[in-house]
């Protein structure tokens, strides 16, 4: 297992918001936590990534805890996070957004894979990152993780809010990047998206995970997972 | 003579080369305040006792070392700059999680302590600081006389304005601290040591105050409140030009010093209120400065 997580709590202040997540993802695997809004997904991935200040139990990667260690130095472990709201920075033009997650590994993409996969940003370089369209930004978002070297990419709700066509971009990306080796914890709300390219999901609720359902199963348990979402 | 508007050209560009030199103080001490209110969101109101410091840095190396002004334009902004990081990191550091009033009001209070603590020591009086040897004399341009130092003062200051926008605006560690500026967490993510940033900006934009103080120790002399008069008016510049661009207070620096130094000739009873009228009226126009935008 690359990443395995127990008994994982965290809090935002006052508010308990993980109550003991337990998951693990096996090297080169594309796992997907669904869940319904507010459900603790986001923060699952932030507490892996570091980025909850007061957290708790064992979030091992590669064999190394994690749990004790703030962002940037989970990030030059090998992790890197796509947030949900993108982050793609106004006062950085696409280039400077492209280029400002530091190499910590070898065997990143190089930039001209990363325009492969995403040609409409090589044509926009020069612009305001948040000048680009929503579209854009998030394969700018998704581009300039790729290039670091991390094994394992943390992507909250890629699909959020784009277009189908966009949607089914983003899809053929994830598979190429399996392909290619990369390890991949997707959150997502729109599961006819992650049932085509996830081996196995994990359903949180309330702060926990309360259920897993392999990737080939959806489909005969879809009764199940309706109920968990509510859809 | 030659006359311009019925001004003697002598008195009209001495103003100038005057509202040149004030200027290019207000543009380096402003410049560090933007480049720290960028990243830490706190006004540092300690910078005119820092800038201070530095000039009394460079008056101990001369006088107790013997070590000249060449010598203190490296040591003194390092020096005064490692204090910043010591502030930074004992003092500033745990305000964060506060409103940034706080962080204010303890940087008001250094002020008042260090500047207090050297007023006991060296009353009030300014002790002088020779100018080096290479940057005495001047040249005759014909219209006036320039003297080596001023004119060094004016083109270093320029320089050092230029490069540090040039680090921020156009390199790879300028874009780490204009991310970090807009989105720390996730700067930090991406595998930065943010904390460790903020702690070394802190520091420069200090150095850049202290720099300004060893320049500024042969024209106005080093005394405990040198930087307690200049700051009142650079925080005005500040205003002026927007908190936290950093080419609005390079321009804004150097040109309220101009505007200044032309108003001395054409209407003296007004230079000394001229920048604050002017600030009022952009607080009017455009609240966020001239450069500022919205936030
Ligand atoms: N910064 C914060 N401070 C306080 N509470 C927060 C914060 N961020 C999230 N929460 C709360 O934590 C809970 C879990 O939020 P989280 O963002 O992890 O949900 P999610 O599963 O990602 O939901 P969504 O599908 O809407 O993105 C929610 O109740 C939310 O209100
Ligand atoms: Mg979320």
């Amino acid at each position: 297992m690359i990443l395995e997580v127990r008994g994982l709590h965290a809090w935002y202040g006052e508010s308990h918001i993980l109550h003991g997540v337990d998951f693990d993802v096996a090297e080169g695997e594309v796992v997907t936590l669904l869940g319904r809004n507010g459900a603790g997904k986001t923060t699952t991935l932030k507490s892996i990534m570091g980025m909850v200040a007061r957290r708790q139990g064992s979030i091992r990667f590669k064999g190394e805890e994690l749990i004790h260690l703030t962002s940037y130095k989970v990030a030059r472990r090998g992790v890197a996070f796509c947030p949900e709201e993108r982050g793609i920075f106004a006062s950085l033009d696409v280039e400077e957004n492209l280029l400002l997650p530091p190499r910590i590994a070898e065997g990143g993409l190089s930039v001209e894979r990363v325009f492969e996969l995403f040609p409409n940003l090589k044509e926009r370089l020069r612009s305001q990152g948040t000048k680009l369209s929503g579209g854009e930004q998030q394969m700018l978002a998704i581009g300039r993780i790729l290039r670091t070297g991390a094994h394992l990419l943390l992507l909250d709700e890629p699909t959020e809010g784009l277009a189908p066509v966009i949607v089914q971009q983003i899809g053929r990306t994830i598979a190429e990047l399996k392909q290619h080796g990369f390890t991949i914890l997707l959150v997502e709300q729109n599961f006819r998206f992650a049932q085509k390219i996830a081996d196995r999901h994990y359903i949180v609720e309330h702060g926990r995970v309360v259920d897993m359902v392999p990737g080939a199963e959806l489909e005969a348990n879809m009764g199940r997972v309706h109920q968990y979402l509510g859809v | 003579m030659t006359e311009i508007f019925g001004i003697p050209t002598q008195a009209l560009f001495g103003q100038l080369l005057i509202g040149l030199i004030n200027g290019s103080f207000y543009a380096l001490l402003s410049l560090g305040l933007a480049v720290i209110f960028g990243l830490l969101n706190i006004i540092n109101f300690a910078h005119g006792a820092q800038y201070m410091l530095g000039a009394f840095c460079a008056y101990f190396l001369l006088n107790k070392w013997g070590l000249g002004y060449w010598w203190a334009l490296v040591i003194a902004p390092i020096a005064v700059g490692i204090t910043g990081v010591i502030i930074e990191r004992t003092m500033l550091k745990p305000l964060y999680k506060l409103d940034h009033l706080y962080g204010l009001l303890l940087t008001f209070g250094l002020a008042l302590v260090i500047q207090g603590l050297f007023r006991n020591e060296f009353g009030s009086s300014g002790l002088p600081y020779p100018i080096t040897k290479e940057l005495t004399g001047g040249h005759n341009l014909g219209f006036m006389f320039l003297p080596t130092y001023r004119a060094w003062v004016i083109v270093a200051s320029l320089a050092i304005c230029l490069a540090t926008w040039f680090m921020i605006e156009r390199t790879r560690l300028g874009a780490y601290l204009r991310a970090a500026t807009e989105n720390p967490q996730l700067v930090q993510a991406f595998g930065i040591n943010v904390p460790r940033m903020i702690t070394l900006t802190y520091g420069f934009g200090v150095g850049l105050a202290a720099l300004a103080g060893v320049m500024a120790g042969p024209i106005y002399q080093v005394s405990p409140q040198m930087g307690a008069d200049l700051i009142i008016v650079v925080f005005a510049v500040v205003v002026i030009g927007g908190m936290g661009s950093i080419m609005g207070s390079i321009v804004t620096g150097f040109g309220l010093g101009v505007i200044e130094g032309l108003t001395k000739v054409f209407y003296p009873e007004a230079s000394n209120t001229v920048i604050f009228i002017i600030m009022a009226i952009v607080l009017l126009i455009k609240p966020a400065g001239l450069f500022g935008t919205q936030k």
